[in-house]
């Protein structure tokens, strides 16, 4: 499963967009009735969509009886298009979003064009065509961030936001997918009965952190297998995906982006150095170094949690109740940090980033933007103090809980066995 | 000399006492009986023999000293709830938690090799646990439990689920251990395998140990001077004549000998009873009746409420 897990994940991915292209073979012939005289000659076929213009006499004979003919759909252009700009496309089957949206472009830059040629030539300024064009701006906004020295830095709020985001969401992943697969290893050993064996031989104790510990290291060879074959189907696929003959749209696309790069002009260029140059301006091993922190406490603190709910339950459907107080502040940290992202020194973003059950996912996004040091130390602090306490705590309620059989447990019950000497 | 003892152990959850101050102590080289009934604290003892539970006060010995955290390596504890890993194929989990008691690899494969051909499950070896059934199970975990060759062995219920064959098999190989060294305490509610294994037992309830010693002193202890009699002869006239001095309890005039069962009250020994008898009737046989241990656990058990 574990191999197979990225394969399925790519096969997701790279299936749709293989039929997709498939599709896209289908051979379309579309007649054309142009009243307006327009498009004449305007509507170029492509390899597989052919536009055949047909004079009025044919239309009339087919258009109650498109069925008949070998067209698969008959494109109407009134003569007055250029007043209610809009044709209709009969077809006996539905159209599909790509040939509509490809016909609708296509009169629309007609009809732009032919507005445009008129309004020059009525009020006759000459070059006219070439202003209008040249009046469209894009703009590029350079974040620049001040560092501690006074000395001007490109930074790029993107990156900034892409890495928290990321590293954020993986955080939330892990505790999510791997505390629970905790909890469920927990409740297996107790539901078969094997935990007073085990405990006859190790500690409690040292049973629950080994179970925290190796199914972190389960994660965490999981999560390698999947980057690196992740990695190599990607790229495994880029050479595979649109079969060599139908080249179809992907094909094109490629073709075109190798021009777009081969004709590359200056000012691209200097963007992308722009983004190595941002790139070079966050602070990667403080990054690293931070999650790898709020990676290990936010587990720890979460796992442990949920070895004591599954040492505390008999059955699956009596963890229900300890679930919800667990799952809340992780559901409620992923949310936070949507809006972190947004607003990483809002006050939202600085309390959720103390508070140590919403801080490892919620302080992530936030690091990217940069944290002041003594919010940073404080946080982790917390964190640390509260997943030392957790995991006490938790050891005490599993070591009860896990020979306690038949019981229906309570939370009064749970913080009696915090009282337990072992 | 004791293997193992506990000294006034007592041990209480919240305000529920599980043990107060029980005592205990197992010979080297016998089986121990520990008895009582459902709840009686049996459970709580044998977890804190095995270092689960600490007492709340009290001490143990082990092999003559207080019991170190790594005494846990010579003891082999089989608990009443058992089970393995379901998913786990057998030989594996075997050999997993032969090495959580302390053995290498290598004499962890050589042990089980010898348990697994003894038992004649060795193709078992690579199929999950699942796959067996509850007997199969159990075969697997008693060797699991004395795979080691524990100096103590704690078998708790060791017969419950398995036939009447696998149930000797396991009682011939408990006392072949014991022969060779092994020092067991056995808990279960089957009278009859007390009388069968047990040298010494412990009856506890209601978390006080009530009674023990060796068992055969027990029911000699408890023996209410009855005697089984079987005699050729006439009934009416033992009646008639024995009012005052013996309480008849029961007779039989079916079989090819008459028979009765018949306590003598106080001031009376078997001698007498015998010169009695003679006067009246011809005594075939004359056996006095100890008590089983199922009837000692009834009574103890019911004059302690």
């Amino acid at each position: 499963m574990t191999i197979l897990m990225p394969a399925l994940m790519a096969a997701m991915f790279i299936l749709p967009a293989y039929f997709m292209s498939q599709d896209d073979t289908k051979e379309r012939s579309i007649a054309v009735y142009d009243g307006s005289s327009i498009l004449l000659g305007q509507l170029e076929s492509t390899d597989y969509t052919k536009y055949k213009f047909i004079p009025k006499e044919e239309y009339d004979k087919i258009k109650d009886n498109i069925k008949a003919t070998d067209y698969y759909a008959l494109l109407v252009i009134q003569p007055n298009l250029l007043e209610t700009n809009t044709v209709q496309l009969i077809s006996m089957s539905s159209i599909p979003f790509d040939v509509k949206n490809l016909i609708q472009n296509k009169i629309r830059t007609v009809i732009e064009k032919e507005k445009m040629a008129e309004v020059i030539k009525q009020t006759a300024i000459p070059d006219l065509e070439a202003r209008i064009k040249a009046t469209k701006t894009s703009i590029t906004v350079n974040t620049i961030k001040l560092g501690e020295s006074g000395e001007a830095k490109k930074s790029s709020t993107e990156i900034g936001m892409i890495l928290g985001y990321v590293f954020g969401f993986v955080i939330y992943m892990f505790i999510l997918l791997y505390g629970q697969m905790v909890m469920q290893g927990v409740m297996e050993e107790k539901q078969s009965r094997i935990v007073e064996v085990i405990i006859s031989s190790v500690k409690p104790f040292d049973l629950m952190m080994g179970k925290i510990v190796g199914i972190a290291l389960v994660g965490l060879t999981q999560l390698a297998i999947w980057i690196i074959l992740g990695i190599a189907i990607i790229s495994g696929a880029r050479g595979l995906m649109p079969g060599a003959q139908h080249a179809g749209a992907t094909q094109n696309i490629m073709a075109q982006s190798q021009i777009a790069a081969q004709s590359a002009t200056p000012a691209e260029l200097d963007k992308m150095q722009e983004i190595l140059s941002m790139m070079g301006t966050v602070n990667f091993p403080l990054i690293i170094g931070c999650f790898i922190f709020f990676f290990i406490g936010g587990y720890l603190l979460y796992s442990s949690m949920f070895a004591a709910v599954g040492s505390a339950v008999d059955a699956t459907e009596d963890a229900q109740q300890f679930m919800m107080p667990i799952m809340m502040p992780i559901i409620l940290a992923i949310l936070v940090m949507m809006s972190a992202i947004k607003n990483p020194e809002g006050a939202t973003a600085f309390w959720f980033s103390m508070i140590p059950f919403t801080s490892p996912v919620v302080m992530m996004a936030r690091i990217p933007f940069g944290v002041p040091a003594w919010q940073l130390a404080l946080s982790m602090l917390l964190l640390i103090a509260t997943f030392v306490l957790m995991v006490w705590a938790a050891g005490k309620i599993y070591r009860t809980g896990i020979l306690m059989y038949g019981k229906k447990t309570s939370w009064k019950e749970l913080g009696k066995w915090l009282t337990y000497k072992s | 000399m004791d293997l193992f003892s506990a000294q006034e152990v007592s041990k209480s959850f919240s305000n529920f006492k599980a043990l107060s101050e029980v005592s205990i102590s197992v010979p080297e080289g016998t089986i121990f009986g520990l008895l009582g009934p459902n709840g009686a604290g049996k459970t709580t003892l044998i977890r804190i023999i095995n270092q689960i539970t600490a007492p709340d006060s009290g001490t143990i010995w082990f092999d003559g000293r207080k019991m170190k955290a790594d005494d846990i390596y010579q003891i082999g504890y089989l608990p009443e709830e058992r089970g393995l890993y379901k998913k786990m194929k057998v030989g594996e989990q075997a050999l997993y938690l032969g090495m959580l008691k302390g053995l290498s690899r290598k004499d962890a494969m050589r042990e089980l090799k010898i348990w697994f051909e003894k038992f004649e499950i060795i193709t078992w070896w690579d199929k999950k646990v699942m796959e067996l059934s509850k007997g199969m199970q159990q075969k697997v975990q008693f060797i699991c439990t004395v795979l080691h060759r524990p100096r103590l062995m704690i078998f708790d219920e060791p017969f419950s689920g398995f036939d009447p064959i696998n149930s000797e098999i396991v009682k011939q190989e408990i006392l072949r251990m014991k022969k060779e060294g092994a020092t067991i305490i056995f808990s279960t509610h089957n009278m009859e395998s007390v009388e069968e294994l047990c040298d010494h037992i412990a009856l506890i309830d209601k978390s006080k140990k009530i009674l023990d010693g060796p068992i055969m002193s027990i029911r000699e202890k408890y023996k209410s001077n009855i005697f089984d009699v079987s005699y050729k002869g006439d009934f009416a006239k033992i009646e008639h004549e024995f009012g005052g001095k013996y309480s008849i309890l029961s007779h039989d005039e079916t079989g090819r000998t008459n028979s009765l069962k018949i306590q003598f009250l106080n001031g009376n020994s078997s001698g007498t009873l015998i010169k009695d008898l003679v006067e009246h009737v011809e005594i075939v046989s004359f056996n006095e009746l100890i008590p089983s241990m199922n009837e000692v656990f009834i009574k103890v058990v019911k004059q302690n409420s």
